[in-house]
């Protein structure tokens, strides 16, 4: 039995917390947050390329570390930590993954080595309104290589220069490789929960689109690429929600109220306990879709699924409820309780709500069940 | 990441198959399958122990000297997953092997460590554990059972309570109160007692659940010697702890339906609009549930990961039975009230044989037992979080000064 992370890992990820205290302390999130003209933080994210972690998981041969995907995983628990404000989950657990997994040899070294590089920035446009897209209702279109129609809200889709988008062509949904930075594309900057991830709409009107992927199978591909995506997701919330509880123990055991520190009352015990549960559980399952993304399980929707549900939970009970336990400063703009409460927000609805992979979850079950 | 065991290990998981493979039908050759708590059980049970013993699989982690299988945490976790799936379990020697023996071997002379450990490990002889009481559950050290010194020896009244398996036990570790002049965690006295003297009487408890499984036990003019005793005088509780610290490390699924059994119900049941199981607020808890179910379970895990590695486990097992205790409760109640007015059913009419309906009366027991669901939440928050201890308002006074309600 090995089931944690190994001390080569451990050590990554240590190296990561201490790279990320001094290169994104709250003032790096908050410079982001409250100047509507910046997207992310660049400089960050150039360091963040130095390191390696943009091709952390990408072959050698593409100009990545060749490492694995657990390795990548404590590295998304510790930008989790720090809310990072930069574009590393839609670069690396979406694009880079997806053009690993779906794409051809030609994407692979087109967009992989400019990945790991730092110099390419992915985005993932599927959603046209509120409420989930159906095959039916869906209305971007590709017709002879050019495509049309309006995908919002698309996360980082203001900064990328590639995206993936969900089209019809001929009447059948499939993936695009779409140039953000072509003729064809207008982009807008939206106002969102979390303004430390940027939010695009993308106006198409004949851009340069291929297909990544087989044709028709778009609805199922996107499928696929949120359950990779998922699991590194769930460790960004994970990492997340353990610096919410650190932050509610840290002010409950300063704070006095009625002649003592109010980390010695029940009320806040308790909560705080729960909190440790929540993070517990979520931890284990996202150990287990650690494993199963890096060995390409079978097992991989469901422990994906039950990542995210998990992460999902726990990072939005921490935030929440460390707000609460810092009382009136946590309502304030100036404490960080806030940062983490917007970014729980943007985690757990980024890849598909909590409802949605629920229903995944048990959708799965009953397969397995009637299989 | 990986569930595979290192070649030590399955080295050690291939020679412990062979081995219950073969015993296990021995055993049911000689023993068949008898009921539940009959004799016929309790005597295939001490039987399978010492077929155990004999073979270095009892007491796994304990030294060979003493009858232990000189061994390590790991094997014990790997012998006790095989074991469990040859189907030989028996349940009557946790408390006892887990926690009571090892406070014997903490605190007592070499004499009485020969006279009791191989038997216990051999199964020949059971132990109980009498801490609880009706004035002392979660706050234990507020206990009342007094012990009075007299001559070389102590005579002992009082009355303990939802004492496990106090009624097949042969002995027993008893805390009692020897001195109410002091604090209440200063005036307690730890002694080993045999349960079969006739001052000492067993009395079922009728549970709300209907079952009789615990006991009262009470004490009349019990007299033990002061060689009985374990540990100093006044010093029960740094003993009782030593316990109490021995079950922090029996780690254990809960029984009763889990997600599987409820989802199969769910498919079969009628609801308003096609079966059960296309409910939408019923499959949302479903997914809770599972997410909850591989969340302890993937716990269990890392806690095995940590013995294979050789380190001690972090704590995160110490979530297990707030999760699975409130998850049986709420389980239970979703698959009854599912059924509508049918789920009232208790009998043999009653969906899936019932099962339900009692888990669902099991449950506040499940909650209640090894630390009440509050409890378990203080231990995390002190413990493991470093939280301060709750106010204590008798800490100063004396224990016959503490006001005591009913």
């Amino acid at each position: 039995m090995d089931f944690d992370y190994s001390d080569d890992q451990k050590f990554l990820k240590d190296e990561a917390r201490k790279f990320l205290g001094g290169r994104c302390p709250p003032a790096v999130v908050r410079g982001v947050l409250d100047d509507p003209a910046r997207s992310y933080d660049a400089p960050l994210w150039a360091a963040v390329a130095e390191q390696g972690w943009l091709g952390a998981a990408i072959p050698e041969e593409h100009g990545g570390l060749g490492l694995g995907r657990v390795e990548l995983c404590a590295i998304a628990e510790e930008l989790g930590r720090a809310v990072a404000p930069i574009p590393f989950a839609s670069t690396v657990y979406i694009l880079a993954e997806a053009v690993m997994a779906h794409g051809t040899a030609a994407q692979k070294a087109a967009i992989l080595p400019r990945v790991a590089a730092g110099e390419l920035i992915g985005a993932l446009a599927v959603s046209e309104g509120p409420g989930a897209l159906t095959p039916s209702a869906l209305s971007a279109r590709v017709e002879g290589g050019r495509l049309s129609g309006v995908k919002i809200p698309v996360t980082d889709g203001d900064v990328a220069h590639t995206a993936i988008v969900l089209a019809g062509e001929g009447g059948k949904p499939g993936l695009f490789l779409v140039d953000l930075t072509g003729p064809g594309v207008k982009r807008e900057t939206l106002e969102s929960l979390d303004p430390t991830r940027s939010v695009a709409r993308l106006t198409f009107d004949g851009a340069a689109a291929e297909r990544l992927g087989g044709a028709g199978e778009g609805f199922d591909l996107v499928q696929a690429i949120l359950d990779r995506a998922a699991v590194l997701l769930a460790f960004e919330q994970l990492g997340g929600a353990d610096r919410c509880l650190e932050m509610a123990k840290e002010y409950a055991l300063g704070r006095y109220a009625f002649g003592r520190v109010i980390a010695g009352y029940q009320a806040i015990k308790h909560k705080l306990a729960d909190m440790y549960v929540k993070n517990e559980v979520a931890r284990s399952n996202a150990y287990y879709g650690a494993w199963a993304l890096n060995d390409d399980a079978p097992e991989l929707p469901t422990a994906a699924a039950a990542a995210r549900i998990a992460a999902s939970e726990a990072f939005w009970f921490a935030a929440k409820e460390s707000v609460q336990v810092h009382g009136g400063m946590g309502f304030t703009w100036e404490v960080d309780c806030h940062l983490y409460y917007r970014r729980s927000r943007q985690l757990s609805l980024v890849a598909g709500s909590p409802r949605l992979w629920k229903e995944r979850l048990v959708s799965e079950l009953e397969k397995k069940n009637a299989a | 990441m990986d569930f595979n065991d290192s070649p030590t290990e399955a080295a050690y998981r291939e020679k412990a198959r062979a081995w219950l493979a073969e015993a296990a039908v021995a055993h049911r050759a000689e023993h068949g399958e008898p009921k539940a708590n009959t004799p016929e059980h309790m005597a295939a049970a001490k039987a399978w122990q010492a077929r155990k013993a004999a073979a270095g699989y009892a007491c796994i982690t304990w030294p060979a000297a003493v009858g232990g299988g000189g061994g390590t945490p790991i094997e014990s976790v790997i012998f006790g997953q095989e074991e469990g799936k040859a189907g030989v379990a028996y349940g009557y020697f946790t408390i006892g092997l887990g926690m009571c023996v090892p406070t014997v071997m903490a605190f007592s002379d070499t004499d009485t460590k020969k006279r009791f450990v191989s038997p216990a490990v051999k199964g020949e002889e059971i132990w109980c554990q009498l801490f609880s009481e009706p004035a002392g559950g979660s706050d234990v050290a507020a206990l009342r059972t007094r012990a009075v010194r007299d001559g070389d020896e102590w005579v002992i009244n009082g009355q303990k309570v939802w004492t496990t398996g106090a009624h097949y036990s042969d002995f027993g570790i008893l805390l009692t109160r020897t001195d109410p002049d002091v604090p209440k965690h200063k005036g307690l006295t730890m002694f080993w007692i045999d349960m079969r003297d006739p001052a000492v009487e067993c009395r079922p408890i009728h549970q709300m659940s209907g079952g009789r499984e615990f006991n009262e036990v009470y004490f009349s003019d019990l007299r033990v010697k002061d060689s009985q005793r374990l540990g100093e005088v006044g010093q029960g509780w740094q003993v009782a702890l030593v316990t109490l610290m021995n079950e922090r490390l029996a780690v254990g699924g809960s029984a009763g339906p889990n997600y599987r059994e409820v989802m199969e119900l769910a498919r079969a049941l009628p609801g308003e609009d096609g079966p059960a199981l296309s409910n939408d607020a019923f499959r949302e808890k479903l997914a809770d549930w599972f997410v909850a179910s591989q969340g302890l379970k993937f716990t269990r895990f890392r806690t095995m990961t940590a013995l294979s590695r050789g380190q001690t486990p972090g704590p995160e097992s110490s979530i297990g039975k707030i999760i699975s205790a409130n998850q049986l409760q709420d389980l239970a109640n979703t698959a009854v009230e599912m059924q509508g007015e049918y789920g009232i059913l208790s009998g043999p009419e009653a969906a899936a044989g019932a099962a339900f309906q009692q888990s669902l009366m099991w449950a506040p027991g499940l909650r209640i037992a090894g630390g009440t669901d509050e409890i378990l939440k203080n231990i995390i928050a002190e413990r493991v979080l470093g939280l301060p201890g709750d106010v204590r308002v008798d800490k100063d006074v004396a224990f016959k000064d503490m006001p005591t309600g009913r």
